[in-house]
C-alpha cells in the first residue's frame, strides 16, 4: 500500500478514472501544461491530450456550464474550479442548472459532473483565496457535497463522485494538500457518498468535524485523553447527504455534541447537524449542542496574526472540548 | 427571397409554410386556452415563425441536439415534440414529457428529441450547447447543436462566455438569436450598445449573420450554410434574426403600456404568416382547396391534442 499526500490522491484517481472511463475529462483554468495551480492534475495533459484536459478560459460560469452541457451529452466532466473563492460567477449554472437538470426533466436527464475547488484557509491566503463556502451550495437540494480529510477518503470518494449519476461538489482542503500523507490502497475502492466515519472512539463527548479542522479535533481528542476526557470523534466526510445514523448513534453515546467547522457559524452546516440532532435526540443530550466555528466576518484576513484569530486550531478545540466535558 | 434563390423545391417551400401555420395556430389555441382560465400561462411565438421555423428546418430531428428558449414553439415543434406533448406541458399533466407538469409549459425538454430541458434564467444554454456539441463530437456523433435566444439574453455574461468558448474549440453548433427588438418592456436600443447582435461575433471569430427573420427562406439559406460550417468541422456561427414581436412578453404583460400605437402597427405589418402566404399565392403553389384542407386538419389535431390533453393523468409529486 502506498502512503500519499492529499494532493497525489486527488491527481493518482483522476489519471486512474481517466484510464478506466474514456468518457471522464477535466477542465478547469491551467489544468494542462501546468497540471493546475496545485498540481492536481500534473501528467494528465502528457497522457490523455488536450482533448480530455481542457484549458479553459478564465470563466467560471461557462466552465461550470461547459461541463453541464457534455454531461448531458455524455461525458463524465471533472470541472476544476481553481480557488473555490471564485466559484460565485458558476453559482447559477451549478444551482439553477446543474442542481435542478434531473428534478425539472422528472428524472429523463441527469448531469454526471464532478465539481472539484480547493477551499479553507491557514496558507496566508487573505479573503480570496481562503473561503470555505460549503454553506452557499449546502441549502439547494439536487447538489451532493463531498469534504474528505484524508488521502484515502479523496481516492474512495473522488471515484464515487465521477461515477455517479448526478451533480457532485468535491471540495478539498488545499492547506491539507500536502500536510497530510496516509496509506492509500492500489486498488479501485469506492467510498459511498453521504457516509460518515468514526475517527476515535469515546465516551464523554462526541465531536462532529470535517476537513482540515477534523485533524485538529483529532490533536485536541490525543490532548484530552491524557487529561481523562475521552472524546468520540466523528469525520462526516459529505456533508451533502448527511450520515444522520453515525451523528445520532454518536450523540446518543455520550450525550454531549461539539460540532466543528472552519467556516463561519451563523447559517453553516454545525446549525443543520445541531438542528437535526434537536429534533430527533434531544432527550439524549445532556448538555447543550456546541459548535465552534469561525467567526462572523466577511472572509479570512491576511496578516498572520489576524489569521490566527480567524482559524480554529487544537488549542481552540481542546479549550471547547473540555469546556463541554465540564458541563 | 425566393425560394428557389434559396435552394428549396416548391414543395418545400409549401411545407415551410405548413410548419409555420401549425405553430401560430398551437400559439392561439395556447392563447385561448390561457384567457379562457385552462392554465395560468401562454407565451406567444407570433412574428417570430418565420425565423423559428426557417432555422429549424436546417437541423435534422433526432440526429441533432436543441436548446430552444422559451419563445420558440416553432423549432420545438419541427424537432419532433407534437401538439399533444406541448398541451400536456401547458396543462401540467403526469405525462408531459417535458418535465412531468414540475415546469411552466415553454421549459422545454424531451430525452428522446435531444432536446435538453431549458430552464427560465437566459443565456445559460449558451455554455451549455457548446459543451454539448464538444461531447457529441468527442463521441464521433455528426450531430450539431441549435442554440436559440432572445437579444434580451445577450447581454448576460453566459452568452460571451459560451461563445468564447465555442469558437475556441470549433465546436459543432449553431446559435440563433431572434431580436424581436424588445426584452419585455425595454427596446434594442436601450439594451444592446453598438446596435447589433450579429456584429458580437467578429470579436470571437465566428461569422456573425443578420438575416430579416420574417422571410422562412432567407433564414433557411443562412441557417443552412452555418449548420454544414458546424458538420464540416469549421465551428460556430452567430445568426440575428430580425423579427417582430406581435404580441405582449407573456400573459401577464400588456406591451401596450410601453410601446407606442405606431410601433405595434409596425410590428403588425411585419408579420411573417401573410407575407409568406401572398408570397406563395403569387408564385401559385397554394391553392384554395389546399389551404381549407391545412386549416381544417390543423384544427382536428388541435382538438384532439387539446381533448386527449385535458383527459391526461394529473401530475404527481
Amino acid at each position: 500500500m502506498a502512503v500519499k499526500s492529499y494532493i497525489d490522491a486527488v491527481r493518482d484517481t483522476l489519471m486512474d478514472e481517466m484510464r478506466r472511463d474514456p468518457r471522464v475529462f477535466v477542465m478547469g483554468e491551467d489544468v494542462g501544461k501546468r497540471g493546475g495551480v496545485f498540481r492536481a492534475t500534473m501528467g494528465l495533459i502528457e497522457e490523455f491530450g488536450e482533448e480530455r484536459v481542457i484549458d479553459t478560459p478564465l470563466a467560471e460560469s461557462a466552465i461550470v456550464g461547459v461541463g453541464i452541457g457534455s454531461a448531458l451529452a455524455g461525458l463524465r466532466p471533472v470541472a476544476e474550479i481553481q480557488f473555490a473563492d471564485f466559484i460565485w460567477p458558476a453559482m447559477n449554472q451549478i444551482i439553477s442548472e446543474a442542481a435542478r437538470l434531473r428534478y425539472r426533466s422528472n428524472g429523463d436527464w441527469t448531469v454526471p459532473l464532478v465539481i472539484r475547488a480547493p477551499y479553507g484557509g491557514g496558507v496566508h491566503g487573505g479573503l480570496y483565496h481562503s473561503q470555505s463556502v460549503e454553506a452557499h451550495f449546502y441549502h439547494s437540494p439536487g447538489l451532493k457535497i463531498v469534504m474528505p480529510s484524508t488521502p484515502y477518503d479523496v481516492a474512495g470518494l473522488l471515484r464515487a463522485a465521477i461515477r455517479d449519476e448526478d451533480p457532485v461538489m468535491f471540495l478539498e482542503h488545499k492547506r491539507l494538500y500536502r500536510l497530510i500523507k496516509g496509506e492509500v490502497p492500489d486498488d479501485d475502492y469506492v467510498l459511498p457518498i453521504g457516509k460518515a466515519e468514526v475517527k476515535r472512539q469515546g465516551a464523554d463527548l462526541t465531536v462532529i468535524s470535517y476537513g482540515l479542522a477534523l485533524h485538529f479535533c483529532l490533536e485536541a481528542a490525543d490532548v484530552l485523553a491524557q487529561e481523562g476526557i475521552s472524546a468520540h470523534v466523528i469525520d462526516l466526510r459529505s456533508i451533502k447527504p448527511l450520515d444522520r445514523e453515525t451523528i445520532l448513534e454518536g450523540v446518543r453515546k455520550t450525550g454531549k455534541v461539539l460540532i466543528v467547522h472552519e467556516d463561519n457559524k451563523f447559517g453553516g452546516v454545525g446549525a443543520e447537524v445541531s438542528a437535526m440532532i434537536a429534533e430527533e435526540a434531544l432527550f439524549d443530550l445532556d448538555a447543550p449542542i456546541a459548535r465552534l466555528a469561525g467567526p462572523e466576518i466577511p472572509a479570512m484576513p491576511y496578516a498572520p496574526n489576524l489569521e490566527r484569530f480567524y482559524m480554529l486550531s487544537p488549542e481552540k478545540v481542546a479549550d471547547a472540548m473540555r469546556k463541554l466535558a465540564a458541563f | 427571397m425566393d425560394h428557389r434563390a434559396a435552394g428549396l423545391t416548391d414543395g418545400e417551400a409549401l411545407a415551410t409554410y405548413r410548419w409555420m401555420l401549425l405553430t401560430r395556430r398551437l400559439e392561439e389555441r395556447l392563447a385561448l386556452l390561457q384567457r379562457s382560465g385552462a392554465f395560468p400561462l401562454a407565451l406567444s411565438s407570433r412574428g417570430h415563425e418565420a425565423a423559428q421555423i426557417g432555422a429549424a428546418l436546417a437541423f435534422q430531428p433526432k440526429l441533432d441536439w436543441w436548446y430552444p428558449y422559451y419563445r420558440d414553439l416553432g423549432a420545438v415543434l419541427v424537432a419532433g415534440s407534437t401538439l399533444l406533448d406541448l398541451m400536456l406541458s401547458s396543462f401540467g399533466k403526469a405525462t408531459d414529457p417535458a418535465s412531468g407538469g414540475r415546469q411552466t409549459a415553454y421549459n422545454w425538454g424531451d430525452r428522446r428529441l435531444n432536446i435538453v430541458a431549458r430552464s427560465a434564467p437566459v443565456a445559460v444554454q449558451v455554455p451549455q450547447a457548446a459543451g454539448s456539441a464538444l461531447a457529441l463530437r468527442r463521441q464521433g456523433s455528426r450531430a450539431v447543436v441549435y442554440c436559440s435566444l432572445g437579444d434580451g439574453a445577450t447581454s448576460q455574461g453566459d452568452f460571451h462566455e459560451g461563445l468564447n468558448f465555442a469558437a475556441l474549440h470549433r465546436a459543432p453548433v449553431v446559435y440563433i438569436c431572434q431580436n424581436n427588438q424588445w426584452a419585455i418592456s425595454v427596446p434594442f436600443g436601450r439594451q444592446t450598445a453598438g446596435g447589433s447582435v450579429a456584429q458580437r461575433a467578429a470579436g470571437y471569430g465566428m461569422p456573425g449573420i443578420t438575416v430579416d427573420g420574417t422571410d422562412p427562406f432567407a433564414v433557411g439559406a443562412a441557417a443552412r450554410e452555418a449548420v454544414d460550417r458546424a458538420r464540416r468541422g469549421l465551428g460556430p456561427s452567430l445568426l440575428e434574426l430580425r423579427v417582430a414581436r406581435l404580441d405582449s412578453h407573456t400573459s401577464d404583460d400588456d406591451q401596450r403600456q410601453y410601446r407606442s400605437q405606431e410601433d405595434l402597427g409596425e410590428a403588425a405589418a411585419r408579420d411573417p404568416l401573410p407575407a409568406a402566404r401572398g408570397y406563395l399565392r403569387r408564385e401559385d403553389l397554394l391553392p384554395d382547396d389546399l389551404e381549407r384542407q391545412w386549416e381544417v386538419d390543423i384544427l382536428s389535431e388541435l382538438d384532439g391534442a387539446e381533448r386527449r390533453a385535458r383527459e391526461a393523468p394529473d401530475a404527481v409529486p
